[in-house]
């Protein structure tokens, strides 16, 4: 008899499982190894709890009713529940806190290979380190976990949260019209931008032009001076703050493996500052991402600043087999 | 442009940039395009079934339009060429929207019968319209922007003959010089959007092949602006 399971879920039978197994222990080793303890939360929390960390994209896809009727969610992402987790654990404990979880989240996507509505993150919190220190620890903690899994070759895009918002401030830009270029930006709708762009009242051809010509601009370090030549104070901080943190990443070895990218926006409500985005050759999907987030904590009362990356799981065991089936071939 | 910045060394392309070209109506626009913009697209040109043709640097892999957000979104292909009503249906494919190409115009539209009221009537006395459509998504957007509702019917072939007999009230259909439209005795009722080529990239393939994808994205610009 044949019994179906829901869309976008999966079993994993035996010989998956022990490559995955095994991948999850080169990850978690890594990650203990550098002092990130590993945590478990409950794969359903209270909806207004997780609403709490992420109220724009507003978050989960699965919602029900406990037998009291209080509102229940399944996770999005580990990044909400650990800051929750922060909150309420280690209030009082001295900061910095360094904690890494494997773990299952939720999401209403359409399913395919490497994206499935369950799936498995591994990923790091740093809580209370700030810009630029704590950034490079966990670019470094990333690379590792990348070497960990045998990917090489991965690249890790290196943007900044705030870029967009402020430069669409310091032009006046808001409302709707300030969203939707977000929104464009985020998709990287090109074509839309620019057709968003020439709408704003005021917006003159050449602020138009410099919108998009950065949104084009990734590298090494000396797209930070492109960028600069664009001119304009907010484009001016957001360099100072990416070309700060790409020292710190000098300093520890590990900028060979970050390419700088200012048309990086994730959608996730919660960034700010510095974005990460993992990329793999040989798959044409992200590996995994993260940043920093010094605004999440506080919205649940303890005030740090924090940041973190995650990994798909099922990405990376793909990335390693795409990788190893093209060594054969050569 | 083999600029070496810090970080690229790692992120070695594995071979040739794949670009997915349309067949059909786009077929011959796209091959000028890519002509134009130096790529030898002779071997495109001729009569042969191949799929693939690959070039120097390049490697021409032809498809269905509606096939190619599928292919780049999973990075099978690089980049590619396809319409914006293909775009606009799969809206939720991830692929990047580089370049309005400006070729392959047309405009997608709401049709009706010539001098048939049937649209209105539905509208009116029975609360719905059902409209036949190979762009359903399309369709069911517009009417809900539009506040109105319909029963979207997808067909496959000729959508033209859903309102000749009777599947349909309406259509919504490309329309490029109108006249399969004129020798249906259908007319244009309400235009929803106007469509050109797009180039596209997938996402890591824009990250990691960057220069590549710069200098295409450049040189497609420069050719279609004349």
């Amino acid at each position: 008899m044949i019994h179906p399971i829901p869309p976008g879920t999966r079993d994993v039978l035996p010989d998956e499982m022990r490559e995955l197994r095994r991948l999850h222990l080169a990850l978690v080793e890594v990650f203990e190894g550098r002092g990130y303890g590993q945590v478990s939360t409950p794969a359903i929390e209270y909806d207004e709890v997780l609403a709490r960390g992420d109220g724009r994209t507003a978050a989960s896809a699965y919602r029900f009713f406990d037998e009291r009727g209080d509102l229940l969610a399944l996770r999005s992402d580990m990044t909400v529940p650990i800051a929750r987790l922060a909150a309420t654990r280690y209030a009082d404990a001295e900061p910095p806190l360094r904690l890494c979880y494997l773990a299952n989240a939720y999401r209403a996507v359409r399913p395919q290979r490497g994206q499935m509505r369950e799936f498995a993150q591994a990923g790091i919190e740093l809580i209370g380190a700030a810009a630029p220190g704590g950034t490079a620890e966990v670019i470094e903690v990333l690379t590792a976990a990348l070497d960990a899994a045998g990917l090489d070759r991965a690249v890790i895009g290196l943007g900044d949260a705030d870029l967009y918002r402020q430069l669409l401030a310091e032009l006046g830009v808001e409302g709707e019209a300030r969203d939707s270029i977000l929104e464009r930006l985020a998709t990287h709708d090109l074509v839309g931008l620019e057709a968003e762009l020439m709408e704003v009242e005021g917006m003159s051809e050449e602020q138009c032009a410099t919108c998009v010509a950065l949104s084009q601009l990734r590298g090494g370090r000396e797209v930070l001076e492109e960028a600069r030549g664009l001119g304009g104070a907010a484009v001016e901080r957001a360099t100072a703050r990416i070309g700060e943190t790409y020292e710190a990443l000098e300093a520890r070895g590990v900028a060979d493996r970050v390419r700088i990218d200012l048309g990086l926006l994730r959608d996730l409500g919660y960034y700010s500052g510095a974005i990460l985005e993992v990329y793999d050759p040989a798959l044409g999907h992200v590996l995994g991402g993260g940043g920093r987030y010094d605004r999440l904590l506080e919205r649940f009362g303890l005030d740090l600043p924090a940041a973190g990356f995650a990994l798909y799981l099922e990405r990376v065991h793909i990335a390693q087999h795409e990788e190893e089936s093209r060594r054969a071939e050569q | 442009m083999s600029v070496e910045v810090a970080g690229t060394g790692r992120a070695k392309a594995d071979g040739p940039l794949k670009i997915a070209v349309p067949r059909g109506a786009l077929l011959s626009g796209t091959l000028d395009a890519l002509d134009a913009a130096g790529i030898d697209t002779s071997a495109a040109r001729g009569e042969s079934r191949a799929l693939i043709f690959p070039g120097e640097g390049v490697s021409l892999v032809t498809m269905r339009p509606s096939d190619v957000p599928t292919y780049v979104e999973a990075g099978a292909a690089d980049v590619g060429i396809t319409g914006k009503d293909v775009l606009l249906e799969q809206s939720d494919r991830m692929v990047y929207e580089l370049l309005d190409l400006g070729y392959g115009r047309c405009r997608m539209v709401l049709a009706g019968r010539k001098g048939d009221e049937r649209l209105g009537e539905s509208q009116r006395r029975l609360g719905m319209m059902r409209i036949a459509t190979k762009y359903p998504r399309v369709a069911e957007r517009h009417f809900e922007a539009t506040g109105r509702q319909v029963e979207v019917i997808e067909v496959k072939g000729s959508v033209e003959l859903a309102p000749l007999i009777g599947l349909a009230d309406g259509i919504v259909d490309l329309v490029a010089t109108g006249r399969t439209l004129d020798e249906n005795e259908l007319e244009v009722r309400e235009e929803i959007v106007e469509c050109t080529a797009r180039f596209v990239a997938n996402r890591v393939a824009h990250k990691l092949r960057s220069d590549e994808v710069d200098e295409l994205t450049m040189k497609l610009r420069e050719a279609t602006a004349r």
